[in-house]
């Protein structure tokens, strides 16, 4: 248990680095794993390499400034997203390491261009549920 | 060029919203339409097939059901998924098996009733196409998804919104003229671009119309095929490939990498070149989608898809002609039932049996059929 706070929805109570990454967010921290065996990065963090098949990984920082690969502003959720909507999702590469999320609900479109600067950070949201967001950098 | 195994019969039911009756007895539409096609029987089928997207099925298991109602006991039958791919990963089975020596002929069947559950329901699992751990909780769905490719390939290419419209008008001019299209309306420019935006730049012309349907494809060996057929058309290539399922994982959001693996076997195995395709079906499950399928099987060189249809040349008389059934925009997207449906066009395209979508001619076909938002892929080459 302890995933199950991560998101606006949480599909998945149970993983290997659920609770680790919900606390790392909790502090403020976004991160992901890597294999101390063969440096292998994962985001979404993996409690397993499946390039060298150990399990012995450490959490690194994702931090400082990514570039924009792509994004979508929604106006249909789906089920338990109807009212949340418009919203941006995009996918940010920080230095090699690619992460899927929003955008702060403050941000239009009209700010954002595919390899334009952004960054992360965690974020609670009303309900008590943690993430993270994407801001304009 | 490999002429092992050949497509002896085609069918499909009529694409349409809200179809009244039973899963079972929407297959049988296709089936029988196949069956005659063939000239055989249930009796002649030493295995069946069965696809389809599970989230839409209140059947359990639905392979075993089919062959019961199909007439297909006690041969064996095997049930695959791989989403909107469903139906043309049976054929890959179908083809294998057959290759194998192990059962021959065997029938493939792609079916889906979408109205099967509430819209709610559905809604709900649209949400869980996804990675769930990763992904949904951030509200995604399928045009999101698509949407993004959307914008990185204008940001990339200087494609356009307008370049978009061309691909679901070419959809709906020829979604006008099949009978089994669920879409039967023809749309311009000015109305797709004044649809409703569902997720930048998608808009509501963008997606496809879902569907209820199915589709049926038999297959035998060469040997077979001439014994039983008199216009058996052969799988030249056969060709799949996947990619992963969160968008981390993608090196690019302006084509789908699934497509490219598949495209790039089926056409060695084959021999034969993106320039010899007289004819193709690809997955337009968004009109983005078929600008990425013109790039991605070597129509257009990259980032010169848009050009082909500015100047029609997907269109029949063009230099490719794409979806003249009208795609999955206009025919419809029964997703388990799509593949075999893009098939059965090219079949009767080379068989010179189209009507009036046929294009004058056609010798070599293909057929791209993605699963997911690019997690699979398969690129199958048709020739007489
Ligand atoms: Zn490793």
């Amino acid at each position: 248990m302890g995933f199950e706070k991560f998101g606006q929805i949480s599909f998945t109570a149970q993983s290997k680095v659920g609770d680790d990454f919900v606390d790392y967010l909790e502090k403020g921290e976004l991160r992901g794993t890597k294999c101390t065996k063969c440096g292998t990065t994962f985001f979404p963090p993996c409690a397993e390499c499946s390039n060298c098949l150990s399990e012995e990984m450490e959490w690194i920082k994702i931090e400082g400034t990514g570039n924009l690969i792509s994004f979508t502003e929604v106006n249909y959720g789906p089920t338990g997203f109807e009212n949340d909507v418009p919203y941006i999702l995009a996918l940010v590469d920080f230095d090699g390491v690619k992460v899927f999320g929003r955008f702060s609900k403050d941000v239009s479109t009209e700010k954002l261009a595919v390899g334009a600067s952004a960054k992360a950070e965690t974020v609670t949201y009303e309900d008590g549920q943690v993430g993270y967001q994407f801001l304009p950098a | 060029m490999s002429k092992d195994v050949a497509i002896i019969g085609v069918g499909q039911s009529a694409f349409v919203r809200g179809y009244e009756g039973s899963i079972r007895e929407l297959a049988f539409e296709a089936y029988s339409e196949a069956m005659k096609d063939a000239g055989i029987t249930s009796k002649d089928i030493e295995a069946s097939v069965i696809g389809s997207a599970p989230e839409y099925d209140k059947q359990r298991s639905p392979s075993g059901l089919m062959a019961e109602y199909l007439g297909l006991n006690p041969q064996p039958t095997f049930n695959v998924e791989s989403v909107c791919s469903s139906s043309t990963t049976g054929l890959w089975l179908a083809y294998s098996m057959i290759k194998a020596g192990l059962y021959d002929p065997v029938v493939v069947l792609g079916f889906q009733k979408m109205s099967e559950i509430t819209s709610a329901d559905s809604q709900e699992r649209m949400g869980r196409g996804a990675d769930i751990m990763w992904e949904s909780p951030f509200g995604t769905m399928m045009p999101a998804y698509y949407a993004m490719h959307a914008q990185g390939h204008f940001a990339r290419y200087g494609t356009t919104e307008e370049d978009l419209a061309l691909i679901r008008v070419k959809a709906t001019s020829y979604g006008k003229i099949n009978e089994k299209a669920v879409y039967r309306k023809e749309l311009t420019v000015e109305q797709c671009l004044e649809s409703a935006v569902v997720a930048s730049p998608l808009k509501v012309f963008d997606c496809c119309a879902n569907a209820d349907g199915s589709s049926c494809m038999i297959l035998a060996s060469a040997d077979k095929a001439k014994e039983i057929s008199s216009k058996p058309v052969y799988v030249l290539g056969i060709g799949s490939g996947t990619a992963s399922l969160t968008m981390t994982g993608r090196n690019t959001l302006y084509g789908l990498d699934c497509a490219k693996v598949a495209a790039k076997e089926a056409y060695e195995m084959a021999g034969l070149t993106p320039q010899d395709i007289d004819v193709a079906e690809v997955h337009d499950c968004f009109t983005i989608a078929e600008m990425m399928a013109y790039e991605n099987l070597g129509f257009a060189e990259p980032g010169k898809g848009a050009e082909l249809i500015r100047n029609r040349e997907t269109y029949i008389g063009g230099k490719i002609p794409v979806n003249v059934d009208g795609g999955l925009l206009s025919k419809g997207h029964p997703i388990g039932a799509t593949g075999g449906s893009q098939v059965r066009t090219i079949v009767l395209q080379l068989r010179g049996e189209a009507g009036d979508m046929q294009v004058p001619g056609a010798e070599i076909g293909l057929v791209h059929n993605i699963g997911g938002v690019g997690i699979y892929g398969n690129v199958i080459i048709l020739g007489r």
